[in-house]
């Protein structure tokens, strides 16, 4: 018991004094993971909104790879990013294994189908006549779509906190691609491992405490978009 | 009517989907200015002919001219859905202030703000919703997004309105207040108008013409008075409110009148028929009287028919009398005429209607 109410002790220590390797720790995690959940963003919410306003054969496949690719383990993710950046590796060339940027696209890659599939689910849940209605005020497609993005706005909100839920939480690929290289790819999640492994159940508390209240924050958000109604 | 310039001309027009074809239209003219209702049942194609009118729907087969210019369905019809405006049964409101809804055809075209401004303010205060301007669209009722709703198609200026229901889903008052602020509206901007109902009495109100339509065909259009008296065959009868339809031969001809056998009872109607015709007699029910005993009055008609009142359904202003006389009849009666005779169900009572009231429909093909 000592163990743990000495651990939360120097935990909040370590918070209220604003510790510097603590707050660098945060403030990387941050970064790598809003950088990836942007990138995700645009790839996530495009190809999303394609899928929903188009009609093409082999469509229920695509819509059961997007929604398998929800729940990609990151690991794999991780694994095939490592392969790829590998020196001998088709993007070896590169040279970007065990930086950031390798992190950011395997969390990028993580985060995509996450924010695809709730962007699909959003503009397909969307009355089947709005569509026909924002033509009817003389819209052109590229409009059309615009101002269905627009009105599926706050699930799409859902997603991107989704997306970024699923990768500041993320380990497996993240330690696979950066390394755990200390203030240069030490991220939340990897330094939390590693510090628990090491015994230090302070800053590993620390550190579990942040990413508690950021998961409390994105649930604050979600739960507040899922209370909305709809217009009439 | 009346040489007035055609707005919208329809050809030939066809809609099929999944391979069934749920409109046919072979010719329909639409005059500048006037109102045109489409009334009929639940899938009679009145929102396909709308949505395809707004070029919404692309049709199978079948030409739209637009002030005569034929538009094709394969041109790009940007252009012409900027011309023209629809509102659905849903209000379909953006997740947004009124303001906004309001303003977003205008916006789509890419209007001035300023300018925005002023067609806002225009047309809320015309739907008496200027109270709701920054309102968001979310927190309003069903009445009040309604209004929001036309007043977002009428704020694009439109040059034909096309209305899919906008009022069923709302509740009587709401209805019926709406309904009239629309009327006035519409007769001011004189914006030539296409509205499907299911109610006929809102399409007999508003409208200048009449469509009705069944199973995406139009089976009849014209005035709402040619078209409530004169239908031209038993579905337009039952669907604007004759009550009673009545399938019988015609047996005996005298000068401009003849006798019809309905049902084994001898009925007289006045119209051009051959001997041993088929005939469908379609009698209103307002134009049927009952009396307890034959009196004078029913004596100067010469359909008078003993009979037993089968049910009495109150309707408000009136009451619905169901007879049967040999063959059903149908009557409405006041509520005040209801205590007088002190009707009842099971009663035997007189009915009697003129023969000039009979509107005869003749059967094609002879079959009854």
């Amino acid at each position: 018991m000592d163990l743990i109410l000495e651990g939360i002790k120097k935990a909040f220590l370590l918070l209220i004094t604003l510790d510097p390797e603590v707050m660098g720790i945060t403030l990387l995690s941050l970064q790598i993971s809003g950088t990836a959940t942007l990138m995700s963003l645009f790839i996530g919410i495009s190809a999303g909104t394609l899928v929903a306003l188009s009609q093409f054969p082999g469509r229920r496949v695509v819509v059961s790879l997007i929604n398998t690719g929800m729940g990609l383990p990151p690991v794999v993710v991780g694994l095939f990013v490592t392969i790829f950046l590998w020196r001998n590796g088709p993007l070896g060339f590169l040279e970007i294994l065990y930086t950031p940027t390798a992190m950011i696209v395997a969390q990028a890659i993580i985060a995509s189908p996450i924010v695809m599939g709730i962007s699909l689910a959003a503009i397909q849940a969307l009355p089947k006549n709005l569509r026909l209605q924002i033509l009817a005020l003389g819209a052109t497609r590229l409009q059309m779509v615009w101002i269905l993005i627009k009105e599926a706005k706050l699930p799409l909100l859902a997603g991107v906190m989704a997306g970024f839920g699923g990768v500041i939480s993320e380990v497996g690929a993240s330690i696979m691609v950066g390394g755990n290289i200390k203030g240069y790819s030490r991220v939340l999640t990897t330094a939390t491992v590693m510090e628990t492994s090491r015994g230090n159940f302070d800053i590993a508390i620390a550190l579990g405490i942040i990413l508690l209240l950021l998961a409390y924050f994105i649930n604050l958000v979600l739960t507040h978009i899922q209370q909305r109604e709809r217009p009439r | 009517m009346n040489g007035s310039p055609s707005i919208l001309e329809v050809k030939d027009l066809q809609v099929t989907k999944a391979g069934t074809l749920v409109l046919d239209i072979p010719a329909l003219m639409i005059e500048e200015g006037e109102i045109l209702s489409l009334i009929g049942p639940n899938g009679a194609g009145k929102t396909t002919l709308l949505q395809t009118l707004a070029r919404l729907i692309k049709p199978s087969a079948g030409e739209i001219f637009f002030k005569g210019k034929q538009a094709s369905p394969n041109n790009s019809d940007l252009e012409y859905r900027r011309r023209v405006a629809m509102v659905f049964q849903e209000p379909l409101l953006f997740d947004t202030t009124v303001f906004e809804n309001v303003a977003s055809g205008l916006k789509i075209r890419g209007m001035q703000r300023p300018e925005i401004r002023k067609i806002v303010a225009e047309n809320l205060e015309q739907f008496g919703i200027s109270h709701l301007l920054h309102r968001s669209a979310r927190k309003i009722s069903g009445g009040e997004a309604q209004r929001v709703a036309l007043a977002r198609a009428f704020a694009t200026h439109p040059e034909i309105l096309l209305l899919d229901e906008p009022f069923s889903s709302l509740d009587p008052p709401t209805r019926e207040s709406l309904l009239a602020d629309l009327e006035s509206i519409l007769r001011q901007t004189k914006t030539t108008t296409l509205m499907a109902t299911h109610d006929r009495m809102e399409a007999l109100r508003l409208s200048d013409r009449v469509a009705v339509m069944n199973q995406g065909r139009i089976l009849q259009v014209g005035p709402p008075a040619e078209v409530m008296n004169q239908p031209l065959d038993e579905f337009v009868a039952s669907f604007v409110g004759v009550e009673t339809i009545l399938p019988g031969r015609v047996i005996r001809k005298n000068g401009g009148s003849f006798v019809a056998s309905i049902m084994g009872h001898e009925v007289e109607a006045v119209g051009e028929v051959e001997l041993g015709e088929s005939v469908v007699f379609c009698i209103r029910p307002e134009n049927v009287t009952l009396a307890v005993h034959p009196s004078k009055e029913s004596s100067s008609a010469r359909n008078v028919f003993p009979g037993k009142i089968v049910k009495i359904i109150p309707l408000g202003l009136y009451h619905k009398v169901q007879l049967h006389c040999g063959f059903p009849l149908v009557a409405y009666v006041t509520g005040h005429s209801l205590e007088n005779l002190a009707l009842a169900e099971g009663k035997e009572v007189v009915a009697y209607f003129k023969a000039t009231s009979i509107h005869v429909v003749k059967k094609k093909g002879g079959r009854v």
